[in-house]
C-alpha cells in the first residue's frame, strides 16, 4: 500500500500568556490511501490539534506533514474538513453552501450546469435532495451535519478530515449517519481521518484506531488495527467476539493506561 | 411606558455593539412618546378557534387593544401633565389646545415659499433631511469600507483606534467652525458636521462585526481556499451586515440629533433654523410643534432601519 499522508516527528507548541504550552510532541503517523483512521483520546489530548495540522489550518512548530508526497503548507480543498459544529453559512441554502465548495474546486474547468449537477449529486449522496432549498436554521442538527459532509465530499478531496462530526447528535441519528458514512466511504474509497471520543464509533468505522496519551505534550500511545471485513453491520458486530475484544482494548487504554488524567481533572 | 415599547423596538434589531453613549442615550430620551403600534399577531395564531368567527374577532380586538392601549394611555397622561403645567405657567408656555390649533394652521399649507427665510414646515423638514442624507451618505461611503479594513487588518486598527477614541467624544458643534473655515459657506459646513459625527458608529460597528465573524466561517473559507472577493461577498459581508446596520441606525440617529443644532447656528432653510426663527418671532407653540416633528421624523428613520435590519437578519 502507498503512503498517502505522512506525519513525521510533529510537535505543536502554543504560546500562551502563561508561557509556552506543548500540545503535541513526537507524533509519527503514516496513513495509506483509502484507509479510515480514528483518532481517539480523552478531551484535551490534542486529537483535534492533530487534525487541524493535517488540514493545514495550523502549522506545526516541529516536524513536517506530507500529503501525497507534498508538504502541507496550508489548508486546501484537497483536504476537506467536516467541522464539529457543521459550520454551514446561515445565509446560504443547503444547495448554495455545497455549491460554494463545488464552484471553488471545479469552477475553472466546468460550466455551470455541470457544477449544479455535482451539487445535486453530493446532496443526493447524503439523502438531502428534498432539503436543497432550505436554509440551515430550517433543518435538524443531523441534516446540517449531512450537508457539511456533502460539502466536503463534493470537493472530491484526497483526504476527508472529520472533527467529531457526530458528537453533537443524538444516538439514533448518530448511528444512522455512521451507517451512511460507511456506505459512502466504501463506495468512494475515501481516505478518512476522524476525531472521535466514542469507542463504538471508532471500532465500527475504522481500519486503524490511533489512541492518544493525555495532554499536555500528548503523543500517540498505541495504534490498534481493526481487522473486521467490510461492509460492516452494527447489529452483527455487537456480538462478534473480535468486535468485543477491540472495544475492550480501546476501553482499557482509555480508562486504565490513561486514567490518571481523569482523576486529576476531577 | 411608551419609552419601554420604544426600547423594545430598539433592541429588536440585530445586536447593537458599540453605542455612541451620549447622543444615543439622548436620542432615546428625546424620543417622542409616540406609540409603536405592533400588529396584533396573536389573533391569527393557530390556537384561535376557527369555527367561531365571533370569538376570533373578539380575540383580535383584545390583541389590538393590548398593543395600542398602553401607549395611548401614556400619551394621554403626558398631554394631561402638559396641560396642567401650562395652566400654572400663566400663558408663557402654550398648552395642548393652543398648539394643536397652531399645528392645524401650519400643516394646512406645509409647502409654501415666501423667499428663503419664510418657507413651509414641509420644506424645512425636507432640506434638513437632504443635509442629513448627504452628510450621512458620505460618512457611510467612507466609514463602512474603513470599518471593514480596520476589522480585517489588526495593524491598521491599532493605528487608527487611538485617533477614533480621541475624536469620537468631541461635541458635534465643535466641528462646525472648522467646516465654516474650510468651506466658507454655511451649507457644506452643516453637512460636514453631520459627516464627522455620524461616521464613528459605522466604522466601529463594522470593524467590530468583522472581528466577530465566527472563526468557523473563516476556517471554511480557508479550507475551500476562497478568493478574497468570495470571502467578502459570501462570508464577511453577510456576517457583518447586522452589525453594519446597527452602526447605520446609530449614525442616522446621531445625524438627526446634530442637524437641528447645526442649523440653528448656520441658518438657511431647515427644521433647526426654523426653530430658532420661531423663537425670535416668539411663536412658542411652533417650537413645540417642531419638537414633535423632529421626534416623529427621527422615530420614522429609526423604524425604517429596524425594518431593514429585520429583513436582513438570517437567524
Amino acid at each position: 500500500m502507498k503512503k498517502f499522508v505522512q506525519v513525521e516527528n510533529v510537535g505543536m507548541r502554543f504560546d500562551t500568556k502563561k508561557g509556552p504550552f506543548v500540545a503535541l510532541r513526537d507524533v509519527d503517523l503514516t496513513i495509506e490511501k483509502g484507509e479510515f483512521i480514528a483518532l481517539i483520546g480523552h478531551s484535551g489530548c490534542g486529537k483535534s490539534t492533530l487534525l487541524n495540522l493535517i488540514a493545514g489550518l495550523t502549522t506545526p512548530t516541529d516536524g513536517v506533514l506530507l500529503c501525497d508526497g507534498r508538504e502541507i503548507g496550508g489548508p486546501g480543498p484537497e483536504r476537506a474538513v467536516v467541522f464539529q459544529n457543521h459550520s454551514l453559512l446561515p445565509w446560504l441554502t443547503c444547495f448554495e453552501n455545497v455549491y460554494l465548495a463545488v464552484e471553488r474546486v471545479f469552477g475553472t474547468k466546468e460550466g455551470k450546469p455541470k457544477l449544479k449537477l455535482r451539487t445535486h449529486e453530493a446532496l443526493a449522496l447524503v439523502g438531502l435532495t428534498h432539503a436543497e432549498q432550505k436554509y440551515p436554521h430550517e433543518i435538524s442538527g443531523g441534516m446540517k451535519q449531512r450537508v457539511g459532509i456533502a460539502r466536503a465530499l463534493s470537493m472530491q478531496p484526497k483526504v476527508l478530515l472529520m472533527d467529531e462530526p457526530f458528537g453533537a447528535l443524538d444516538a439514533l441519528t448518530r448511528a444512522k449517519l455512521q451507517d451512511e458514512l460507511m456506505k459512502i466511504c466504501f463506495a468512494t474509497k475515501a481516505t478518512v481521518v476522524m476525531v472521535t471520543h466514542d469507542v463504538d464509533e471508532a471500532v465500527l468505522l475504522s481500519d486503524r484506531i490511533v489512541m492518544m496519551t493525555n495532554g499536555p505534550a500528548a503523543t500517540i500511545g498505541e495504534i490498534l488495527k481493526v481487522e473486521l471485513e467490510r461492509p460492516r453491520n452494527r447489529l452483527e458486530l455487537a456480538n462478534d467476539p473480535r468486535y468485543v475484544a477491540y472495544r475492550a482494548e480501546v476501553l482499557s487504554f482509555l480508562y486504565e493506561k490513561q486514567a490518571h488524567h481523569e482523576r486529576v481533572a476531577a | 411606558m411608551s419609552a419601554m415599547t420604544y426600547d423594545k423596538a430598539f433592541d429588536a434589531a440585530a445586536r447593537p455593539v458599540v453605542t455612541l453613549e451620549g447622543p444615543a442615550a439622548a436620542a432615546r430620551a428625546a424620543a417622542p412618546s409616540a406609540p409603536v403600534p405592533a400588529a396584533p399577531v396573536a389573533a391569527n395564531d393557530g390556537a384561535a378557534p376557527v369555527a367561531k368567527p365571533a370569538g376570533r374577532g373578539g380575540e383580535w380586538l383584545r390583541g389590538f387593544a393590548r398593543a395600542t392601549l398602553p401607549p395611548l394611555i401614556g400619551i394621554s397622561v403626558m398631554v394631561g401633565i402638559w396641560y396642567l403645567a401650562t395652566l400654572k405657567a400663566g400663558g408663557r408656555l402654550p398648552g395642548p389646545v393652543q398648539t394643536w390649533n397652531a399645528a392645524v394652521v401650519l400643516f394646512s399649507d406645509p409647502f409654501y415659499s415666501n423667499g428663503p427665510n419664510d418657507q413651509g414646515i414641509g420644506w424645512n423638514v425636507l432640506s434638513s433631511l437632504q443635509r442629513v442624507g448627504i452628510g450621512f451618505g458620505i460618512a457611510a461611503a467612507i466609514g463602512i469600507p474603513l470599518g471593514f479594513m480596520l476589522g480585517r487588518f489588526a495593524t491598521l486598527s491599532a493605528m487608527v483606534n487611538p485617533i477614533i477614541s480621541l475624536l469620537r467624544p468631541v461635541s458635534p458643534l465643535a466641528w462646525l467652525p472648522i467646516g465654516l473655515l474650510v468651506f466658507q459657506k454655511a451649507d457644506p459646513a452643516a453637512t460636514w458636521t453631520i459627516f464627522i459625527c455620524s461616521i464613528w458608529p459605522m466604522i466601529l460597528n463594522t470593524a467590530q462585526g468583522v472581528t466577530r465573524v465566527p472563526s468557523d466561517y473563516m476556517n471554511v473559507a480557508r479550507v475551500l481556499n476562497l478568493s478574497e472577493w468570495k470571502i467578502f461577498t459570501r462570508i464577511l459581508f453577510p456576517a457583518v451586515l447586522p452589525y453594519m446596520l446597527t452602526g447605520i441606525r446609530l449614525s442616522i440617529g446621531t445625524a438627526w440629533l446634530v442637524i437641528v443644532a447645526a442649523e440653528m447656528l448656520t441658518g438657511g432653510v431647515g427644521i433647526g433654523f426654523w426653530v430658532w426663527d420661531e423663537w425670535n418671532n416668539l411663536k412658542v407653540e411652533h417650537i413645540i410643534i417642531a419638537i414633535f416633528v423632529i421626534g416623529i421624523v427621527g422615530l420614522l428613520l429609526e423604524q425604517m432601519l429596524v425594518a431593514i435590519a429585520k429583513r436582513f437578519s438570517y437567524e
